[in-house]
C-alpha cells in the first residue's frame, strides 16, 4: 500500500498516461471484474432477464463505483484500519440510498423489477472489492478510472447476458421510445402460426449461469492466459 | 405448519442461490473443498438465523411507515424506510462483529470451525438479501422471519456443500482447458439450478 502511494507522488503524471490507460483497459478483457476477478456475481445474473434492466443496474453500479472510489480514496489517509469495512459500508449504502430514491422517483417500473437488487449493490462484492484494492491505497485521480474501467467491465458482461437471454427468451428486445423490437419477422413466431417458438427456458435464472459460463469459456479460449489449473 | 412451509420454501423453492443469485461471490471462491464449504454454509446459516429477526424488529419498530407509533402516537405518520439500507448494512456488519467475539470467548471450538468465515460474511449477499426479502415478504411475526433466515441459510449451505463435493470430483475429469475452474462451475451451477426448479409448486 505505501509503495503505491509513494510511486504515485513522486511522479506527476498526465490523467492518460500508459499506466493510467491501462486502468481502464484491463478491466474490460484481461481483469474483467465478473469472468477473472469473480466479483459481483449475484447482480450480474439476476437482473439479466431484460436489457433495459440491465442497462439501468449497470449505471447504478458505475454511479455508486466512482462515488465510492472516490470518496475512499479521498479518506484513505484517515480511515483507521480497524473500522474500514464499516466505513466503506456505510458509504457505499449511502450512495446506493440516492440511486435508490432518485430510481423510485424516475423510474418506478424499473425500480419495481429490481426489487432487492438495488439495495444489494451494497454488497456487491465488485465495489468493496476495488475499495479495499484500489481506492484505499491510490489517489482520488487514478481511483476514478479504476471505478470506470470497472464498471465498464462489468457493464459489458452484464449487457452481453441480458441480450443474449432477452432475444431467446422473449425473441425481441423492448427498447424505450420504440417498443419491441423483433429480430425476425413476426409471422414467423409461433404465436402468429409460423415456426418459431422462443425458448423460455432462457428467462429462467439457472441459464443466465450457463450463458455467463459459455461467456467464460470463449473469453478463455481467446486469452490462453486466464485458463486456470483445475 | 406455517413455519415448516416457510422453511421447505427456503432451502428448495427460493433457494439463495439458484432462484436468486446470492451470496455468488463466496459460493464461487470458498467451494474448493467441502471441508472450507461446509463452514461458511453453517457461519452462514448462524448470521441468518441471528440477523434477519433483529432486522425485523427494527424494520417493524423503527423504520416502518407508522412503526414509531409505539413511542408517542404522533409519530405515526414518520416513514423511515428509505434509512432500511444503511440500518440493515449496519446491523449486519455490528453483529458479525459481536458474534465472532462472544464466540471467540465462549466456545473456541466453534470459534475456529466458523472464525476465518464471520467475517467474509458481512458483505456476503445473501445475508443483506434475507434482510431485504424479510422487508418486502412483509412476514407476520418475529418467529416467522427467524424461520426464514433459518431455512434460507440451509439453503445456501445445501448448495455450497454439494457444489464442493462435485468440484472435488471434477477435478478428475477431461473438462476442455478454457471451461476449467470458473467456466465449468457456473455451468454446473446451472445444470443444479435447472434441477433444483422440479421443486417449484410444491405447496406444503
Amino acid at each position: 500500500m505505501s509503495t503505491d502511494t509513494k510511486s504515485a507522488t513522486t511522479k506527476k503524471e498526465s490523467l492518460f498516461s500508459k499506466k493510467n490507460r491501462k486502468l481502464l483497459s484491463d478491466p474490460l478483457d484481461d481483469s474483467n471484474p465478473i469472468t477473472v476477478q469473480v466479483l459481483g456475481i449475484c447482480s450480474a445474473l439476476a437482473i439479466t432477464v431484460q436489457l433495459q434492466q440491465a442497462v439501468i443496474m449497470s449505471l447504478s453500479v458505475l454511479f455508486v463505483m466512482i462515488g465510492g472510489n472516490v470518496i475512499i480514496s479521498l479518506l484513505r489517509n484517515m480511515i483507521p484500519d480497524r473500522i474500514r469495512i464499516i466505513v466503506q459500508l456505510v458509504v457505499v449504502a449511502s450512495l446506493v440510498i440516492i440511486v435508490d430514491q432518485v430510481l423510485k422517483a424516475f423510474q418506478p417500473d424499473i425500480s419495481e423489477k429490481l426489487s432487492v437488487f438495488v439495495g444489494l449493490i451494497i454488497t456487491n462484492c465488485i465495489i468493496m472489492g476495488r475499495l479495499e484494492a484500489f481506492a484505499l491505497g491510490n489517489k482520488p485521480g487514478p481511483s476514478f478510472l479504476d471505478a470506470i474501467g470497472n464498471a465498464m467491465g462489468y457493464a459489458w458482461i452484464l449487457l452481453a447476458v441480458s441480450v443474449v437471454r432477452e432475444v431467446f427468451g422473449s425473441g425481441a428486445i423492448s427498447l424505450p421510445g420504440m417498443g419491441q423490437v423483433k429480430f425476425l419477422p413476426t409471422d414467423w413466431f409461433m404465436s402468429e402460426g409460423g415456426f418459431y417458438e422462443n425458448n423460455n427456458l432462457m428467462i429462467l435464472p439457472p441459464m443466465a449461469l450457463v450463458t455467463v459460463g459459455i461467456i467464460i469459456w470463449i473469453q478463455r479460449s481467446r486469452n490462453k492466459a486466464l485458463i486456470e489449473e483445475n | 405448519m406455517e413455519y415448516i412451509s416457510i422453511f421447505v420454501k427456503g432451502i428448495f423453492i427460493e433457494n439463495m442461490i439458484f432462484a436468486y443469485f446470492l451470496g455468488m461471490c463466496s459460493y464461487l471462491a470458498v467451494s474448493k473443498t467441502v471441508k472450507t464449504a461446509n463452514g461458511l454454509g453453517l457461519a452462514v446459516i448462524f448470521v441468518l438465523g441471528i440477523t434477519v429477526p433483529i432486522n425485523y424488529l427494527l424494520e417493524n419498530y423503527v423504520l416502518k411507515e407508522g412503526a414509531l407509533s409505539w413511542l408517542d402516537p404522533s409519530y405515526s405518520e414518520v416513514d423511515l424506510s428509505f434509512l432500511s439500507f444503511i440500518m440493515f448494512i449496519a446491523v449486519i456488519a455490528s453483529m458479525v462483529q459481536l458474534v465472532e467475539m462472544i464466540v471467540e470467548k465462549f466456545a473456541p471450538a466453534l470459534y475456529g470451525a466458523l472464525g476465518i468465515f464471520l467475517p467474509l460474511i458481512a458483505v456476503n449477499c445473501s445475508i443483506l438479501g434475507g434482510a431485504l426479502f424479510m422487508q418486502d415478504r412483509q412476514y407476520p411475526g418475529i418467529g416467522e422471519a427467524t424461520v426464514f433466515g433459518l431455512g434460507s441459510g440451509v439453503g445456501w449451505w445445501i448448495a455450497i456443500v454439494a457444489i464442493a463435493a462435485i468440484r472435488e470430483k471434477i477435478r478428475y475429469s477431461h473438462v476442455p482447458a478454457p471451461l476449467k475452474g470458473l467456466g465449468i462451475t457456473f455451468i454446473i451451477t446451472g445444470l443444479m439450478g435447472i434441477a433444483f426448479m422440479s421443486f417449484m409448486g410444491i405447496e406444503i
